[in-house]
């Protein structure tokens, strides 16, 4: 190429420059945590999840208020009555809710109840109604109830089990039970997690080596027989309370080594960030270096991974009552509503036992979709 | 001459939650048959984004908007831009006739698969070579890239490798196949500056022999003015000035290409010149304080060693001793910049951390004088070592990493004074004092460093190592991470709170350019070893030691005038028992330091002590 060619070939942008439209930064003065909830919202399987856990757990202070009927009251002539349809209209004419009424006879030559729908009288149901008294957080006494059954009917949406109590109004008291007992269960592993796994990401060293060999034995020890063994050394003169107690010390007692992994995964892993080693270089003390900048940047890490083993308990709980080691009647949770379902003629003849699969199955998969999105949501900055 | 490939009028955009970004508006140029383009421009300029549109290997969240990529191969013409990403067409001229090479060959290549294995892989892949051709092949091309025994070099493993190796090794895979264009994406940011000119002599080399084209995106002005022959700017995703090199270097038309020349430190600089940042920091600097003079200097080190011990691979092996620093002494006087090079694995972070109290050195000590006389930092305790956190500060290398993602500016400028116990009263004024200081608006002490760029937050973390007050500051590689249009606007803002606070600093880079514009005094340091220190005037205008000539001559200037000499670089002088008598050293063999004139020691080998003797 010659050089007469080359001043030609010689390009310049006429344009101004202007240098002060430099490499800026993002003028967004964001904190990390609204950063988290950003990406978070941008998940929606997990803000349904949110959504759906909120609404159950909304149900758990009000369970008497929902439930048409108190979770121990017995309709003796209605056994096994299959699930009542609400309908809205009634001879192509607008009567709102009402259900229509059970005629009940015995069949003597199979000796099962059989339901005649009356379709000729529609039943209204009643709303925010006096029915089965109940002291609601044991503070005030009331009979008040969002819907009751009609007068001289009934109302079973769920159908009835063996002795005639309403299944939908003993899986809303079930709800209480189940779901608390995760949260319960999840907070006594996390604070043993964060004990162990912190001594030994922050240690070091023998302390740590102590500590992974615990998970180890932990982990390897069976988890269901173990479960078995335990609930059955539970004594069965205690009070249902204190059965309930018992079980979720045992689901939390195995399952912390996951957590405990977790944070000390963490911890190692922050430790070596060049931040941590400046505060270090201050002069700045170890409970100011794991206050100020450790937890802050593990702990929504932490709540990701409690969120996903919360659903362990649930279905621990429920495992356990299922096989009518957990908790006992009448103490009413989705686990012991199953347990009445564990006989396969009784599920033949009468399905509906088996409803309560249902709020386990929602449940765990929204706490699994939302400990998704958290963990994903965690770390803003990638 | 043809254009092997021409890029017209291309624009690649990405999706964002806001609006859609535009990376590069209407970009057109030519990459010539034979010739080497450099890509410059600093980071966010879509230097990278073209290479990728080139490759199509662009993220997910990028489209090619418009435009044509025209690949004019043989006979025919291909317009890139128009092919299926992941086509047939595609994969075949992707490695095979357009090879690439990264900036980090360690990530590049698989830890699971021997040297051999991985660049044979192309061949069986593209010409359906059989295991021994490939063998052979391989081993040719090994050779040529400059492996020193390419049979061996078959059955390693990438962890086995140096990085000037392993980047020897990605050339041979990019080219195995002979393609016509490769793209090199910053090949030798990563490497030492010896390594680096290694690796630039190699591909000069080696594109002479093939006649490829390459297309070299790089920010070190220094590298294009060695080995390219034609150069293309970038900025904000906008061509700027594009031509041969000789027109582009010598009389840069464009005024960003003119301050970015401005902008980075060069050798042969007048004593007392300022490089002129393109967009200075409007520091505030506070007016200067006087401190009582130090009878001593403030900061020495004394013949400090440090071994580490690495745990033997086999349980009746003897465990390795690694000697990262052996017998170092340093002095810094106060108000003063000592400087301390070196390749990586020299030792000079080790010495840093022995400074810092983060390590404790095997032998030898470190002393410090705030004022009271010089105490040795490594026996200080309690309320002393307290004192001495304060005293001395620490400037971190990567301005992402340095800064707590959970903290705002403010609570990051306030965790040293609350540290201390400066009262909440005073804090809240410092913190503004000290973003004027740096040159940043007040308004931005409510934000979080990720709203900051990286020069940006290089000048916080700054502000912080200065919150209290401190008497020296210990700097490592300040400046490496950055943009080289921010170098200056950081090393400006170093040098005029040096001269206003009296702070002493020391530099610890691999970047004699850098350590050149700042230092006083110059160690230079190889294989844990002091080898030469002098007076910065004395070590530039007459290097003794080898290795440090073999550094200063490695370094690529900007100026045309001064060209590497390709043929001095060839041989790798950080091996004690390969430099030239008197300066060689036997294995093991410490040496001794001599004054060769006022203020400049440098190291000799026992050889010469014998003769003297």
């Amino acid at each position: 190429m010659t050089d007469a060619l080359s001043a030609e070939s010689h390009f310049v942008d006429p344009a101004p420059f202007e240098p002060d439209s430099g490499p800026e930064g993002r003028a967004e003065s964001a904190s990390a945590w609204r950063l988290i909830v950003r990406k978070f919202l941008h998940h929606r399987l997990a803000v349904a999840s949110a959504v759906i856990l909120l609404a159950l757990y909304a149900i758990v202070p009000f369970v008497e208020l929902l439930a048409p009927y108190g979770q121990a009251r017995r309709n003796g002539d209605f056994l096994y009555a299959p699930p009542q349809g609400v309908h809205l209209f009634h001879d192509g004419r607008f009567v709102g809710p009402f259900v229509y009424p059970y005629r009940a006879h015995l069949d003597l030559d199979t000796f099962r109840r059989d339901y005649k729908v009356d379709t000729a009288a529609p039943q209204p149901l009643r709303f925010l109604c006096r029915g089965d008294g109940y002291d609601w957080l044991g503070l005030v006494h009331t009979d008040l109830h969002l819907v009751c059954p009609p007068e001289n009917g009934t109302l079973f949406l769920f159908g009835t089990d063996k002795l005639g109590r309403d299944l939908f109004s003993r899986l809303i008291y079930g709800a209480r039970i189940s779901l608390t007992i995760g949260l319960v269960g999840v907070a006594i592993s996390f604070t043993l997690g964060l004990f162990f796994g912190g001594i030994a990401g922050y240690f070091g060293g023998i302390v740590d080596a102590g500590v992974q060999r615990l998970i180890e034995v932990v982990r390897s020890l069976p988890e269901l027989p173990l479960w078995l063994a335990l609930s059955a050394a539970l004594p069965p003169n205690w009070s249902p309370l204190l059965i309930f107690f018992g079980i979720t010390v045992i689901l939390g007692l195995l399952d912390w080594p996951g957590l405990a992994r977790a944070v000390r995964g963490k911890l190692l892993a922050l430790r070596e960030e060049d931040f941590v080693q400046a505060a270090e270089l201050m002069g700045a003390s170890p409970a100011r270096v794991i206050s100020r900048h450790l937890i802050p940047n593990f702990m929504s890490h932490l709540i990701a991974s409690a969120t996903l083993s919360i659903p362990t308990m649930i279905l621990g709980e429920t495992a356990l009552s299922f096989l009518g080691l957990g908790l006992r009647p009448p103490v009413t949770s989705w686990g012991v509503l199953l347990n009445e379902a564990q006989n396969l003629a009784a599920v033949q003849l009468y399905p509906w036992l088996l409803v309560p699969v249902l709020p386990v199955l929602v449940t765990v998969l929204a706490f699994n979709f939302l400990g998704d999105g958290l963990r994903d949501a965690a770390d803003p900055y990638q | 001459m043809s254009a092997l490939l021409s890029i017209e009028d291309l624009a690649v955009s990405f999706r964002t939650d806001a609006t859609p970004f535009e990376a590069l508006h209407g970009l057109s140029l030519d990459v010539l048959r034979g010739r080497t383009l450099a890509l410059v421009g600093e980071s966010g300029s879509g230097k990278s984004v073209t290479a990728q549109a080139i490759l199509r290997l662009l993220p997910t969240s990028a489209t090619i908007t418009r435009g044509r990529i025209l690949f004019r191969d043989g006979t025919g013409e291909t317009d890139i831009a128009r092919l299926p990403a992941e086509g047939s067409a595609m994969r075949a001229i992707r490695g095979q006739r357009i090879a690439m090479i990264f900036q980090e060959p360690m990530t590049c290549l698989s830890p699971l698969h021997t040297i051999g294995d991985q660049i044979g892989e192309a061949l069986r892949i593209h010409t359906g070579a059989d295991r021994r051709e490939s063998d052979a092949r391989t081993q040719d091309a090994l050779a040529r890239v400059g492996f020193p025994d390419p049979k061996r070099a078959l059955r390693t493993y990438p962890f086995e490798l140096s990085g000037g190796l392993r980047q020897r090794a990605m050339i041979a895979m990019a080219l195995i196949l002979k393609p016509a264009l490769l793209v090199a994406d910053e090949p030798t940011t990563a490497l030492d500056v010896t390594t680096q000119a290694q690796i630039l002599a190699l591909l000069t080399r080696l594109q002479e022999e093939t006649g490829m084209a390459i297309l070299l995106i790089t920010h070190d002005l220094g590298v294009v003015a060695n080995v390219a022959h034609d150069v293309a700017v970038l900025y904000r995703g906008r061509l700027v000035e594009s031509g041969p090199r000789e027109a582009v270097m010598r009389a840069p038309g464009h005024a960003y290409l003119r301050a970015l020349l401005h902008a980075v430190p060069r050798f042969d600089m007048a004593p007392g010149e300022r490089l002129t940042p393109i967009r200075p920091a409007r520091a505030e600097i506070p007016p200067v304080q006087e401190h009582k003079p130090l009878a001593g200097p403030i900061l020495q080190v004394e013949g400090v060693s440090k071994t580490f011990t690495l745990r033997a691979g086999r349980i009746w092996q003897k465990p390795r001793l690694v000697h990262a620093v052996s017998d170092v002494s340093l002095s810094l006087a106060a108000g003063q910049t000592l400087g301390l090079v070196g390749e990586s694995g020299s030792g000079k972070t080790t010495v840093s951390k022995m400074i810092m109290r983060a390590l404790e050195p095997d032998a030898g000590r470190i002393l410090f004088d705030d004022g009271r006389g010089p105490r040795d930092v490594h026996t200080l305790s309690g309320d002393a070592l307290f004192a001495y956190r304060r005293s001395v500060q620490f400037v971190f290398q990567d301005p992402y990493a340095s800064l707590d993602p959970r903290m705002t500016v403010r609570q990051i400028l306030c965790e040293p004074m609350e540290i201390h116990g400066v009262p909440a009263a005073e804090r809240k004024e410092r913190c503004r004092a000290l973003m004027a200081m740096v040159g940043l608006e007040a308004s931005g002490l409510g934000r979080y460093p990720h709203a900051f760029s990286g020069g940006q937050r290089q000048r916080i973390g700054i502000a912080r190592a200065l919150a209290v007050e401190p008497r020296l500051l210990v700097l490592d590689e300040p400046v490496s991470a950055l943009d080289v249009s921010v170098q200056a606007q950081i090393l400006n803002l170093l040098k005029d709170l040096q001269a206003a606070l009296g702070l002493s600093y020391l530099i610890v880079s691999h970047n004699l350019a850098v350590i050149d514009y700042m230092a006083d005094t110059i160690s230079v340091m190889c294989r844990g070893r002091i080898v030469e220190e002098a007076p910065r005037a004395a070590l530039f205008r007459r290097p003794v030691h080898p290795y440090t000539r073999a550094l200063l001559a490695a370094v690529p200037d900007p100026s045309l005038d001064h060209p590497l000499d390709f043929a001095a670089v060839a041989s790798d002088l950080n091996d004690p028992t390969r430099w030239e008598a008197p300066y060689r050293l036997e294995p093991d063999e410490a040496g001794t330091m001599r004054a060769i004139e006022a203020g400049h020691r440098v190291r000799f080998g026992g050889a010469t002590e014998a003769v003297a003797a």
